[in-house]
């Protein structure tokens, strides 16, 4: 059978291939709305019942000098009519608005795949910002690739000359014209997009007819080639899915909403404490918008009076919850030992980034987990809970705020800038499914007298509201005595309360499911372990080995700390195990240290995701 | 306080069995009685109260006081306690800080508490030293303070508190001294302003710092160095033989004698608390210009707090929405799945 790619571009005209799963990468300038062309054509993706994994990857610069490749923003989509998990290894499309876009990204396209370029941005002054001596598009250099070009400045203009735009704002409408093309090759039904550039534009009817024109001609343009047969076109059965209702859903909507489930299954309201920073400032702006779900949101004055406020609303008798990045995460380190300390309720959310210092903002990185788990002074236990994608960064949020009101302590949610940025076809859950954990606040003085350090049988202080008669008490950073509270530095104290915090951190382990194995058997020849969002390639990879026969498994850890009580037996029952992370080794060596097991690490730190291509060598290599 | 019916309390009930551990014959001590003087008279219930600290000596303050109290991270107190009275407008927040906690590492959470005028106390207790760190110099230590971090003299210039407050933002400015019986008087002001209620609090270090404040302090200086306003009432001092006078050339204050009482004769200006101009000019009086200290309440001029207008959003924009997270979870980009493969948009 032919590549996907091998197809693409030689078809015949009339006939529509029908495809397992395509690749699809819109590149572009910052400006020229690739993100916004990514998410339609996803919306459209999903109308088609298609399942698909996306992955936006865009410049750190708001608005970095046009045409320069570092500049440029991308936008992949893999859709498909089986399980796609994974925004796929390599393109077999590369739409390029420009020479920088088609320079950064040309690379990865599948040998044979088709490249559609706009060649009106193919100008001298654009070539030589990219660096380009010679126009690649007339040299040959593409050779190992179908080249589709055309002028889609030129086409879009004259599409909405009718509507007496401006050149600047007529050319806006590029990414509608690319969109329409895009549209007619897979076969999609223009009608949802029409309707929804009529509701953006409401305002502005001009302007939605102007981009409907485009998105028309973009589309009527696809039959003219068609019949040259430069292009051809290819149909994506739906997946077979349960019957639901469905939505789409980045991660950092998903964190958002999980919250707010967390809350009212914890009959709680909400206090979140934030600042901006990248990739975390969506859950704030989410937030931001539900204040009638009995929300606060408090966008600070840094980081650290982020968390401050969030521990002092907690204190107060509300659900505290803050989130950052790793740099704000370091600093928040020294008032998460304060939570610890003072055993208060915290959510504690990093949508991780790549690092040290301020690192790369806008890309992905698994470079916090040491930090989560280890990173504070002092003996300060912290339960870490690591999403695996954006759909289930949802469930995750909901059980960090389950953790943090029964066990009072703060409770870190790792998700990354792939999770946070990518959007999936999400399930609905039917929120009654879930069981209510309501908080009950210590509102008495109990028989035995009340002491705010008495435990109860997780090893949970009682949580008290200021304002409740009888039950005033001090907390605070200091040491303080078992049961009472008040400040004691004493030796034998101070041990028992390090040996008190560890113990209720640990237990949360017997309150957390038994680790299952994801995808293969119990025990074998290798396990690859993972965490995070390297979740859909690992399912890929070890998906793709077992059907070649091979020994594998996955195993996929949600608790990163405590980690799940029956891990290192089951680890041990495989002759080896291999660790794909986003960083330089850290769960590997949280394994190697827990269980003395040999986990031998695959690394990436690229800013980019896995491809399941790596992750198979990495297999085959520990198999050989 | 919903619950406007004054409570009845005594001193004692406002007492902690926690053993006091200052320094004997530091000034926190006093400024504890005060605190705890005051309380009856202000008519609020002890459970309802909540004292939020620092890191320093001051910040051990919430120990003694038999309310709700935090003694949370260093600088950090003004960011735990805009958490707390957004969680509930209706506890009554007090923020113990020190020099070095609301000055230098904690000053960006009380500029911007300021700014944003939270509704709550701020006694901020001004000893010009780091006690519990045992004497380095502060951000407000004179030039030239010897310490051990600075053997040979401090070189850089100290920050002026009430400058810096009223800078940020305030709406109420008062100075008062640790063991003097005016202090009660200040706190029940500051209690009675609705906002920010940033007062400074000369505190002797008897350990680090002794009579640093002695100057106007010492009771043969309180007369002639001790400016104390009242609202209403002509700028005095000495005895009345003094008064503060408005130089309308080089638009500063300056210091004026007061013959036979006649204050108006002499141009001595009268305290307006709303005035801020005056108020700027009056914190920067210093000694060593031949100026008494601005004590007592020396601006109140209240603005709406930032508790009311996040509290009076959140209604506003909640008004007529009813919470359906299933609803919320189902908006946006949706489709049904019918029977498998049958996709409806
Ligand atoms: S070191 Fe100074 S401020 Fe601290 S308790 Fe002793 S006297 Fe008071």
């Amino acid at each position: 059978m032919a590549s996907v790619a091998q197809t693409l571009g030689t078809g015949t005209a009339g006939t529509i291939q029908n495809d397992e799963s395509i690749v699809v990468r819109f590149a572009g300038d910052s400006g020229d709305g690739m993100q916004l062309t990514g998410g339609q054509f996803t919306l459209s993706s999903a109308l088609a019942g298609n399942d698909f994994a996306t992955f936006p990857d865009f410049p750190a610069e708001i608005r970095a000098p046009q045409g320069t490749t570092f500049g440029v923003s991308a936008f992949q989509i893999n859709f498909g009519s089986g399980a796609i998990d994974t925004p796929g290894d390599a393109p077999d499309v590369l739409v390029a608005m420009n020479p920088a876009a088609l320079k950064t990204n040309v690379g990865n396209l599948k040998p044979g795949g088709l490249i559609i370029a706009d060649e009106g941005e193919f100008g001298a002054r654009n070539l030589a910002k990219a660096g380009y001596e010679v126009n690649p598009l007339e040299d040959g250099s593409l050779a190992k690739w179908q080249l589709v070009k055309f002028n889609i400045s030129q086409l879009t203009l004259e599409a909405v000359k009718p509507f007496g735009l401006g050149n600047k704002e007529a050319l806006r409408c590029k990414n509608m014209w690319t969109l329409g093309l895009a549209l007619w090759m897979f076969d999609r039904d223009r009608q949802p997009l029409i309707d929804w550039l009529n509701g953006k534009f409401k305002k502005n009817q001009v302007l939605a007819d102007a981009n409907i024109a485009a998105l028309n001609a973009g589309h009527a343009y696809g039959e003219t080639i068609e019949i040259g047969g430069q292009v051809k076109r290819h149909h994506v059965n739906p997946a077979s899915v349960a019957p639901g209702l469905y939505r789409t859903i980045t991660g950092a909507e998903a964190v958002a909403f999980g919250l707010v489930a967390g809350a009212q299954l914890a009959s709680m309201p909400m206090f979140f404490g934030g600042y901006p920073i990248t990739p975390a400032s969506s859950i704030l702006h989410y937030l931001s918008n539900l204040k009638e779900y009995g929300i606060t949101t408090f966008q600070a004055e840094d980081e650290i009076a982020a968390i401050a406020s969030a521990i002092g609303a907690s204190y107060a008798g509300q659900l505290g919850v803050t989130s950052s990045s790793g740099p704000g995460i370091a600093l928040k380190g020294e008032a998460i030992g304060l939570a610890i300390m003072t055993e208060l309720p915290l959510v504690i959310v990093n949508s991780q980034r790549g690092g040290p210092s301020t690192g790369l903002p806008t890309k992905t990185e698994q470079s916090d987990l040491y930090q989560a788990v280890y990173g504070r002074n002092g003996d300060a236990p912290l339960p870490v809970i690591a999403a695996r994608s954006p759909s289930d960064a949802f469930d995750c949020a909901i059980e960090a705020v389950r953790i943090a009101v029964q066990y009072m302590t703060p409770v870190m949610l790792l998700t990354d800038g792939y999770i946070g940025n990518a959007a999936e076809p999400w399930a609905v859950p039917d929120m009654s499914t879930y069981k209510p954990f309501p908080v009950k606040f210590l509102d008495e003085v109990p028989e035995a007298g009340f002491k705010p350090y008495s435990r109860d049988a997780k090893l949970a202080r009682p949580w008290v509201k200021p304002g409740t008669p009888g039950l005033i008490h001090r907390i605070g950073g200091i040491e303080k005595q078992v049961d009472t509270g008040h400040l004691d530095y004493s030796p034998a104290n101070h041990q028992a309360m390090t040996d008190i915090r560890k113990a209720k951190v640990d237990g949360i382990a017997h309150g957390v499911p038994e680790q299952d194995v994801t995808l293969g058997a119990a025990g074998g020849k290798l396990a690859v372990v993972g965490w995070g969002s390297t979740y859909g390639a690992i399912h890929q990879a070890v998906s793709r080995a077992r059907a070649k026969g091979l020994d594998v498994s996955q195993i996929h850890v949600r608790h990163i700390w405590p980690l799940p009580t029956n891990l290192g037996e089951l680890l041990k029952s495989y002759d080896k195990v291999i660790v794909p992370e986003m960083n330089t080794g850290q769960f590997k060596t949280v394994l190697r240290d827990q269980y003395l097991i040999d986990a031998k690490p695959v690394n990436k730190v690229s800013g980019q995701p896995f491809t399941i291509a790596e992750l198979e060598a990495a297999i085959e290599e520990a198999l050989a | 306080m919903n619950d406007m019916t004054p409570v009845k309390t005594s001193p004692k009930d406002w007492e902690t069995d926690q053993e006091v551990r200052w320094c004997p014959g530091c000034g926190d001590y006093a400024i504890l009685k005060a605190v705890q003087r005051t309380m009856p008279e202000l008519g609020v219930k002890p459970e309802n109260t909540v004292f939020v600290s620092g890191i320093g000596c001051s910040s051990r303050f919430p120990y003694y006081m038999e309310t709700y109290g935090f003694h949370t991270i260093h600088g950090r107190a003004c960011a735990v306690a805009t958490g707390v009275k957004l969680a509930n407008p209706e506890l009554d927040v007090w923020i113990i800080t020190g020099d070095g906690d609301a000055l230098s590492i904690g000053g960006n959470h009380t500029m911007h508490l300021l700014r944003r005028n939270l509704n709550c106390q701020i006694l901020l207790f001004n000893n010009e030293i780091y006690g519990l760190t045992k004497g380095q110099y502060s951000p407000t230590s004179r030039e030239g303070t010897k310490t051990p971090s600075t053997p040979f003299g401090s070189v850089d210039r100290p920050a002026t508190p009430c400058a810096f407050a009223l800078g940020s933002g305030a709406r109420f400015l008062a100075r008062a001294i640790d063991t003097h019986k005016n202090l009660p008087n200040v706190l029940k002001a500051a209690h009675a302003h609705q906002g920010a209620a940033f007062v400074e609090i000369f505190q002797n270090c008897i350990v680090y710092n002794a009579d640093v404040f002695a100057d106007f302090t010492d009771k043969a200086n309180a007369a002639p160095n001790q400016l104390w306003l009242e609202d209403g009432k002509p700028v005095l001092f000495d005895g009345g033989n003094k008064g503060i006078a408005l130089d309308r050339d080089k638009l500063q204050l300056k210091v004026v004698e007061v013959v036979d009482g006649d204050w108006q004769a002499a141009g001595v200006i009268v305290h307006d608390v709303t005035n801020r101009s005056v108020a700027h000019m009056l914190i920067e009086l210093r000694l060593q210009d031949g100026f008494p200290v601005a004590l007592g309440v020396i601006f109140d001029d209240p603005r709406p707090t930032f508790d009311s207008a996040v509290i009076a959003q959140n209604v506003a924009v909640s008004k007529g929405k009813t919470p359906d997270l299933q609803g919320l979870l189902a908006k946006g980009q949706t489709w049904t799945v019918e029977k498998e493969n049958t996709v409806f948009g």
